[in-house]
């Protein structure tokens, strides 16, 4: 690694955790009803808003009425946004004339978006009109983002609350996380975004002449758009000359600011933010990068100050931060080495004028580090946006955001879903702690008993369930295999990753793999549905089933969970249960390529 | 359970007027008084037309221009209405022979020079529109551009070094050299 590249790397992480605190401290006002300030602006907002939809803000409820609001109103954005898909071509805003979006591929996207995986089976610019782009994606950009953070707000206050039977209001926290959380924090970011070169226009696409005209092999299609096929079943190709360019645009910024702050990921363009309309600078991709895990590691401290012991929020911050760095340097050193196959004749180097490295599927203003730290930060959380393609990376360097997904997206993870997923594991790492010298487990003050401990086994164990058996369905049937790009062990990989992101709900790919079919739209948008409700629904259950509870005494018995201790144990339960799940299928994928790759070395 | 529909329904309704109309018309509004030629796509002008963006890479295979990044879309490359990678994994022989072929191309169209090529120079970009190489890709193809153009490779490299970007704060991200831009002033000459 580069000193430059250290360098990077470490103001990255330095102004990240500086951001936590004031972050996370604003937050826990907005979540705690404490004035904000923006509730002076915006408070008339909000108001309104409770008294359209008929909601009292001072009624609260139990965790099933919470998690019955919660799926009414994720259910009610699905089929709104559904329904803005297929009939996007007789609505406004469509200047490219974009036709109704098939069928399987609308409910992908449908469910993709309500559940904050924003795994994206089509091409932006060449399926999506601006209309839905706003009023259906911008729009669950916010809400998905928000809902998952509500769920993490009832469980802390399931922590922080004693012998109560509410957990709080979803509709107040809902619009609370929206209008005083997300909509300021994007809206300032958009501008910034614009300011350094990305799209914000409702013209059409842009039509510029090139300085060169090239010629290009046009395939010829017949009258239905099918390709003409030769007689050795090669597509047949005329000679063309390109004299224009068509340059597509469009209101991205202000999806794109929210995409990264919501942890969605869903990119306006097919390529997300290696676009350079998305990220057209290093300080644009610096901001987004930051964006990224901004509002989950505030949310530790969030959760510190609300259950009245910041050091909880910190360590919690710290085992987190601990897995990160270590997956982190494995990555940027893997995509750093480059690619032994391609090494004859070429210059791998990394020097002051040139990064050097794996270059394919990498742009070259974000060079080996910038692209590593945004494979690994967009699957430790569960962004899912790229600015590179992972399908391209070493087998290694391709194994550490497969694997970060795989760990649940509980380092830092998903706003709101992170942290809800990261408590389930205290929760285990309290119980095994427990079982190892023979004491009832606590946390927080909070005795964990056999309901905490199912609720926390099917959270742990849905997930796994959904991405080795979708996988299995996917290596072992045709529709699956139709799918694959690249040969080998690689295109095992390809299926491992695609069913990896969809019930974690990250939404990255090994993008070679042909995902916008009947087979891959409807068991990953299954898939995506069933990893982000099983889990919710458990979380509230705990969070219902700990409010009740009385408030335990520390004694001489307790085991404290903010030491350096305990970091060690929460990262070892994470690692160990990541590790246990699925070594035998990554050792099938990326493992097996690497060994091909020393093998040719 | 009725109320809890209504809740739904209406909040969603709200929600969507604020975040899915307002907020991008007002950041729209915003951008194009504040920043008109950014939030347009950064198109370049050029005796009134325009030429391209500073931000999309062209494709370029003349010797006497600089070329980008090869570029996987399709069906031709810089298609910037469909942005793509190539997905190429590193163990795939397609992306071996593609690699083979470019660099044989580059060395096609400058027999003299045997320097190894630079990486980016020969690999498929991200987006299929990276608008940059980095220095040492630009530097590679100097004698080319010069001998094509007849004039002195010296003035050439100048003019490469004059458009080079460092790193922002000589920290952030990578120094690059703008591929239209850079053929666009060496037109200019």
């Amino acid at each position: 690694m580069t000193a430059n590249g250290v360098l990077q790397l470490v103001l990255y992480l330095v102004v990240l955790l500086a951001l936590a605190k004031p972050l996370g401290a604003y937050m826990a006002r907005v979540y705690e009803g404490r004035p904000c300030g923006l509730d002076g602006v915006l408070g008339w907002l909000e108001r309104l808003v409770y008294r359209l939809s008929g909601v009292r803000p001072d009624e609260e409820m139990g965790w099933k009425t919470y998690a019955v609001t919660m799926l009414l109103f994720n259910l009610a954005g699905m089929l709104v946004l559904y329904g803005i898909q297929r009939v996007q071509g007789v609505l406004p805003l469509n200047p490219e004339k974009l036709g109704a979006v098939s069928p399987d591929l609308a409910f992908n996207t449908a469910a993709s978006f309500a559940t904050n995986t924003n795994w994206q089976s089509y091409t932006g610019e060449t399926t999506m009109s601006y209309l839905t782009q706003m009023v259906g994606l911008t729009v669950q950009n916010f809400v998905s983002a928000a809902a998952g953070m509500a769920v993490l707000v009832a469980l802390i206050r399931g922590f922080a609350r004693r012998s109560a039977e509410t957990i709080g209001n979803f509709w107040v926290d809902l619009t609370r996380t929206t209008l005083y959380i997300l909509l300021p924090l994007s809206f300032v970011f958009a501008l910034v975004l614009v300011s350094q070169g990305v799209v914000q226009t409702f013209g059409p696409y842009a039509k510029v002449t090139v300085v060169q005209p090239t010629s290009y092999d046009e395939p010829i299609t017949d009258t239905g758009g099918k390709p003409v096929l030769d007689e050795k079943g090669q597509p047949k190709t005329k000679k063309s000359t390109l004299t224009e360019q068509l340059i597509a645009v469009g209101p991205a910024a202000s999806q794109i600011a929210i995409k990264q702050l919501g942890t969605n990921g869903g990119g306006f363009f097919n390529v997300n933010s290696a676009h350079p309309f998305e990220n057209p600078t290093p300080l644009s991709n610096f901001l987004e990068l930051l964006a990224i895990l901004l509002i989950p590691a505030a949310l530790c401290y969030t959760f510190g100050v609300m259950v009245r012991d910041t050091r909880q929020g910190w360590t919690v911050l710290a085992a987190m931060t601990v897995i990160f760095v270590g997956l982190l340097a494995v990555c940027v050193v893997a995509e750093q080495q480059g690619n032994v196959f391609v090494k004859q004749g070429v210059d791998h180097t990394a020097s002051a004028l040139q990064a050097g490295g794996n270059m394919e599927g990498k742009e070259v203003r974000f060079g080996i580090v910038n692209s590593a730290l945004w494979a690994t930060a967009t699957t430790a959380a569960s962004n899912g946006s790229v600015n590179s393609m992972h399908d391209s990376y070493t087998p290694i360097g391709g194994l550490v955001p497969l694997w970060m997904i795989q760990l649940g997206e509980v380092v830092y993870g998903g706003v709101g879903s992170g942290l809800y997923g990261m408590l389930i594991y205290a929760i285990i790492a309290v119980f095994v702690a427990g079982l190892m010298v023979g004491r009832t487990p606590e946390y927080l003050g909070k005795k964990i008993d056999a309901y905490e401990m199912k609720m926390s086994s099917l959270v742990i164990l849905i997930v796994p369930f959904l991405v080795l058996v979708g996988t299995s369905i996917g290596v072992v049937t045709t529709a699956g295999k139709a799918g694959i790009l690249n040969p080998g062990a690689h295109g095992f990989s390809e299926i491992l990753y695609a069913f990896s992101s969809g019930p974690n709900n990250n939404g990255s790919a090994f993008a070679g793999l042909s995902a916008n079919t009947p087979f891959y739209n409807t068991a990953l948008g299954l898939s995506i549905l069933f990893g982000r409700y099983w889990l919710a629904v458990p979380v509230l259950a705990i969070a219902g089933s700990l409010a009740r509870k009385k408030i335990v005494p520390t004694g001489a018995g307790t085991l404290p969970t903010h030491t350096p201790l305990f970091v060690a144990l929460l990262v070892g339960v994470v690692i160990l249960v990541g590790a246990l799940t699925y070594v035998p299928a990554l050792a099938l994928g990326p493992i097996v390529e690497h060994l091909n790759m020393i093998a040719a070395r | 359970m009725l109320t809890h529909c209504r809740a739904a329904i209406v909040s969603l309704a709200l929600l969507t007027l604020i975040t899915g109309v307002v907020y991008p018309v007002v950041v729209t509004l915003v951008a194009q008084v504040a920043f008109p030629q950014q939030a347009n796509g950064s198109v370049i002008v050029k005796n009134g037309k325009p030429v391209g963006s500073a931000l999309i890479g062209q494709p370029f295979d003349d010797p006497k221009y600089f070329w980008g990044r090869p570029s996987a879309t399709s069906p031709f490359p810089d298609n910037a209405s469909s942005s793509s990678g190539s997905n190429l994994s590193p163990t795939n022989p397609d992306l071996v022979k593609a690699v083979q072929e470019r660099v044989a191309t580059l060395r096609a169209a400058d027999p003299g020079n045997t320097a190894p090529v630079p990486v980016d120079l020969v690999t498929a970009s991200a987006s299929g529109l990276d608008p940059h190489i980095s220095p040492a890709a630009a530097l590679y193809q100097v004698p080319r551009v010069a001998r094509a153009r007849k004039t002195d490779p010296h003035a050439v490299q100048e003019l490469v070094e004059r458009h080079i970007e460092g790193r922002l704060l000589g920290l952030l991200g990578e120094s690059r050299v703008n591929v239209l831009e850079l053929n666009l002033a060496l037109d200019r000459r």
